[in-house]
């Protein structure tokens, strides 16, 4: 018990955090004006954050442990526990969640027009389920948030989407549950290995008993639930068109958050629990993210329309984030933590900004676009600056988390690291010639003052929405410190623990290993 | 074997529950011969039923498994859970069937008296300790059942069904009793107990007779619990009976089915546990893969929820497969929670019948979010607890299975078993996509009545809360643990 502090704030802060959206949301089916209902909802997010801020304050940074637990008997006769505490790795991810779902409500104050109810407490009730997913220290807990998030994320793409909607959703669920349903089968096995337990922490501890063969298989079952989420190529196909065709909140929520618990899953449980198995894994896996990396980047060279750009580059980016984790040294995997909330916040203020745009012009083909930064000047320079960050121009976010990433990137396997920093400059070549596409260029006369759609420029509730992400682009870059410290005692343990383990990285021992398992 | 032969009419005492309700059946016929409110007869329906599960209740404070008429008949925390999964079937049909019968113009009072005889037959099946008591209890259900198969009796696809359903029920039986007087022939006796000591006796377990005894009440009762092969008749008949029986008979013949499986192979044959797993997993395999496959096809709500009602059936199996007596509980626990999940979409399909509309098609669940929130978002309740997403009771019946038979050391049939559950999500995923994804076509109108509305409470509460507080049914269920 050496490993967990509990909650001493008086009150369950984080049992409050997480479930204050359900209580939104069962608040909400009672009320039937659709502007009490936007009100209720954005109330609720707010308090949401409010209720979870008293952890930034409190969370002691000098520990890997898991603080503010709450721990209570909930399925007895299976060994279940209703366990959730958080520790510097998942810590930030609580803010990034709430801080998005806010700003997913403002976004969505007139774009959605019908179902507004419907619409309101599948956000509140995804919001519980991220933030669940991120507390849970019982992985059956943490199986029960993953899987019922994908309700409400499927009737979010799926009835306020695009064209292409049921497409989109039907192939998001799928693929995320064929990848989760495999992971059951892991968890179950790794129950009946461990002592009947799924106490995460419990877990990570026992991991020298799990012998190499079924911490391979498990490796492997968990990498089909987290691979898919993250998506590392090539299971990545399904984010392209779940993003291009979700309403604008969809987008930024799974931008913001959905993709980053594969990432999550990898430090939370893969690496802990199954450490030969991910060194094992670790080259395989750095060249998987570097072809994302690059393969991401040319297909976004291709993109005609805008969205689907951006959800091509996050394919691209997300490569970064499992090259770090998978560098497997402190560097690499704080550049990798941070690199996810930068991408949160870059991605997520870049779908917004997407869609405060569509709601003028319906339309996302990029060669309808052009001259928008004389039609929109403040658009445009607010765009500027998220080109810059998503490039990772010194000065924003983007450029500290590559930074790190290569880093350690380079620190772990060089050539992986030198075809990654490739990557970096196909990213410079297709966001500069999508900005160019964009903002300069010949005008559309329709759009400018005098044509028949002219588009408005930004108003006070867009520029509010915006603000908050472009303060953490700039707070980020210059001073990444107060997000790393959260992060850096639990990455050392992390790391720590997995040098104790008996082949580090060894190349003679795989062969030994591949003989083992056949 | 000499055997205590007198009976006492002490032993009647157990069978209370069970001559509760063969006395209100009969009271209910009686009934309808002077009552014109169907109501009536199905609120006294109702209260005998709670009468027998007070019955049955009371029995039950006795811990140690009680038998009687020589041991032919058993009552125990094993046949005291089916009995309960049986009450709330028969409740639960009750309560949909009330509109829906006055509908379809075949609101007779005989319809609960069959119903309340083929529930009789049912208990009978969970509590027999005896082959011959077994066959008597299945042969009530069935032929109750076939009736109420077609007890449209205008319409031809209710007189198919039940002529199927007979022809291929009394086939089965046919089977059953082979695997009798096979086992009988090697035994000497008809007794569960018995014939495990008769064949541990034998010595050589894996004598050709025993085992084709054996394969020979496995297909008999695979045809009952519709397991492929044996299902050919399934998805027909739920298509034709009226809906309210196929939710019936979706639960009730099906638990009942895995009631005398788990009873027969985990007493009579505990010996050859090696052998009837092995028998039992490619039939599970099939089941599963054909259940869910095929049902992708269907475009009939009806015959989509028979394909699926056979895919879970494969699933169910995976408990008894593992071969341990807590493998056989996370069946049975199964069994609980399909009964939840499985009646309450029923109801939702009993729905959208009315007059002079059938309802039954897939497109008629086009936008029915837009006209019909309540019932739609009910409906996707059901949906993704079918498909065993959490947090839903599917959930925790499937996570427990699997629980069992990874535990048993089946990784292999649980991966089989997860890659076809995520396959069968997609056809309960298409029917919330229906409803909330498209646009209306056709004006529907919903007929509920109070009836209604409680049993769709009932069961929607019920997967949730399960789903949330598994322990609610997890420490319930324990009680049924067999021997």
């Amino acid at each position: 018990m050496e490993d967990i502090i509990y909650n001493q704030l008086g009150y369950s802060i984080l049992s409050w955090t997480v479930f204050l959206p359900v209580v939104g949301a069962v608040l909400l089916l009672f009320v039937r004006n659709a502007a009490a209902v936007r009100w209720t909802t954005l109330l609720f997010t707010i308090a949401t954050f409010f209720v979870a801020f008293p952890i930034l304050g409190n969370f002691d940074k000098t520990t890997h442990k898991m603080q503010f637990v709450e721990k209570s008997p909930w399925i007895p006769s299976w060994g279940i526990n209703y366990f959730i505490g958080i520790d510097g790795i998942s810590v930030l991810f609580i803010f990034l969640t709430t801080i998005l779902s806010i700003l997913c409500v403002l976004v969505s104050w007139k774009s959605i027009e019908n179902k507004v109810k419907e619409f309101h407490i599948a956000i509140l009730t995804l919001e519980a389920g991220m933030l669940g997913v991120f507390v849970a220290l019982d992985f059956f807990l943490f199986y029960l948030f993953w899987e019922a998030m994908l309700i409400p994320m499927f009737l979010l793409i799926g009835v306020w989407g695009g064209k292409n909607r049921l497409y989109a959703a039907i192939k998001f669920f799928l693929y995320t549950l064929v990848g989760s349903v495999l992971m059951l089968v892991g968890i179950v096995v790794l129950y009946f290995a461990g002592g009947k337990t799924l106490d995460i922490l419990a877990l990570s501890n026992m991991h020298a008993q799990f012998p190499f063969q079924l911490q391979f298989w498990l490796f492997l079952a968990f990498f089909a639930a987290f691979a898919v989420k993250v998506p590392m190529f090539p299971v990545h196909t399904w984010l392209p068109d779940a993003h291009t065709e979700a309403p604008t909140a969809g987008s930024v929520i799974l931008a913001g958050v959905l993709i980053k618990m594969g990432a999550y899953g990898f430090l939370r449980f893969s690496m802990p629990m199954l450490p030969d198995a991910t060194k094992f894994f670790m080259v395989p896996i750095m060249v998987l993210s570097v072809v994302a990396i690059i393969y991401g980047a040319l297909v976004c060279f291709a993109q005609k329309d805008f969205k689907r750009l951006i959800a091509y580059s996050s394919v691209s980016h997300m490569g970064y984030v499992t090259l770090g984790l998978f560098a497997l040294n402190t560097q690499g995997v704080e550049g990798g933590i941070l690199q996810m909330l930068n991408h949160g916040i870059i991605t997520g203020a870049m779908f917004l900004m997407i869609g405060i745009i569509y709601e003028r012009t319906h339309t996302r083909v990029i060669a309808d676009y052009g001259g928008f930064a004389k039609i929109v000047p403040w658009y445009a320079g607010l765009f500027m600056i998220l080109t810059f960050a998503s490039i990772g121009l010194p000065a924003t976010n983007g450029f500290i988390g590559e930074f790190l990433i290569m880093f350690g990137a380079f620190k772990a396997k060089k050539i992986l690291g030198v075809f990654a920093a490739t990557g970096i400059i196909l990213g410079a070549g297709y966001m500069l010639w999508l900005y160019q596409r964009i903002f300069f260029q010949e005008a559309n006369p329709d759009y400018d003052a005098g044509g028949h759609h002219h588009v408005r420029d930004l108003d006070l509730r867009e520029v509010i929405t915006l603000v908050p992400l472009f303060v953490f682009v700039f707070w980020i870059g210059f001073y990444p410190n107060t997000f790393l410290e959260y992060m850096h005692a639990s990455v050392e343990h992390l790391i720590q623990g997995m040098e104790l383990t008996a082949v580090a990285g060894n190349e003679n021992m795989i062969a030994k290993y591949i003989m083992e398992i056949f | 074997m000499e055997m205590e032969t007198t009976i006492s009419l002490l032993d009647m005492r157990l069978l209370v529950p069970e001559l509760t309700l063969i006395c209100v059946g009969l009271i209910l016929m009686l009934l309808d011969l002077v009552v014109k409110k169907k109501e009536l007869i199905a609120a006294v329906g109702i209260a005998g039923t709670l009468v027998a599960m007070y019955g049955t209740y009371k029995l039950y404070g006795f811990y140690d498994p009680q038998t009687a008429f020589a041991g032919m008949f058993v009552v125990d925390g094993y046949s005291n859970f089916f009995k309960l999964i049986f009450y709330l079937n028969i409740i639960l049909t009750i309560c949909i069937s009330l509109k829906y019968m006055t509908i379809e113009k075949a609101s007779f009072g005989e319809y609960y008296a069959l119903l309340m005889f083929s529930t009789t037959g049912m208990m009978i099946m969970a509590s027999a300790a005896d082959l011959i008591v077994l066959y008597l209890g299945l042969e009530l259900m069935a032929l109750s059942t076939y009736i109420l198969a077609g007890f449209m009796r205008t319409q031809p696809r209710s007189n198919e069904a039940a002529l199927k359903y007979f022809f291929l029920g009394a086939f089965s039986s046919a089977f059953l009793l082979y695997g009798i007087s096979l086992t009988f022939g090697l035994t000497g006796t008809t007794n569960l107990k018995g014939i495990a000591e008769a064949l541990g006796a034998l010595s050589i377990m894996d004598s050709p007779i025993a085992y084709l005894g054996l394969i020979f009440i496995i297909v008999a009762f695979s045809f009952k619990i519709a397991l492929v092969p044996f299902h050919m008749w399934a998805p027909d008949v739920y298509e034709g009976s009226p809906t309210s029986i196929t939710a019936f008979m979706s639960v009730g013949p099906k638990a009942a089915g895995f009631a005398v499986l788990g009873r027969v192979l985990f007493d009579a044959f505990a010996g050859m546990q090696v052998q009837w797993s092995a028998i039992l997993v490619p039939i599970a395999v099939i089941t599963m893969a054909t259940g869910s496959i095929i049902a992708l096809a269907q475009t009939n709500i009806k015959r989509m929820l028979a394909y699926s009602s056979i895919a879970h059936a494969g699933y169910m199996l995976l408990g008894i497969i593992s071969g341990t007596h807590d493998g056989l509980t996370s069946t049975i626990n199964y069994l609980m929670i399909y009964l939840f999940m499985n009646i309450g979409a029923f109801a939702i399909v009993i729905t959208l019948r009315r007059e002079g509309f059938q309802g039954e098609d897939l497109e008629d669940y086009m936008g029915l979010s837009k006209s019909h929130p309540l019932a739609s978002a009910l409906m996707l309740i059901f949906m993704f607890s079918l498909a065993g997403i959490p947090p839903t009771a599917g959930f925790v019946g499937k996570f427990y299975v699997f629980l069992e038979a990874i535990n048993a050391g089946y990784v292999y049939l649980a991966v089989i078993a997860v890659a076809f559950s995520a396959v069968s999500a997609f056809f309960y995923l298409r029917v919330v996509m229906y409803m909330y994804m498209k646009d209306p076509v056709k004006e529907i109108s919903l007929t509920t009545s109070p009836s209604m509305s409680i049993a769709l409470a009932v069961t929607a509460m019920m997967v949730l809360i399960i789903g949330i507080f598994p322990s609610v049914l997890l420490n319930l269920v324990k009680l049924s643990i067999l021997g």
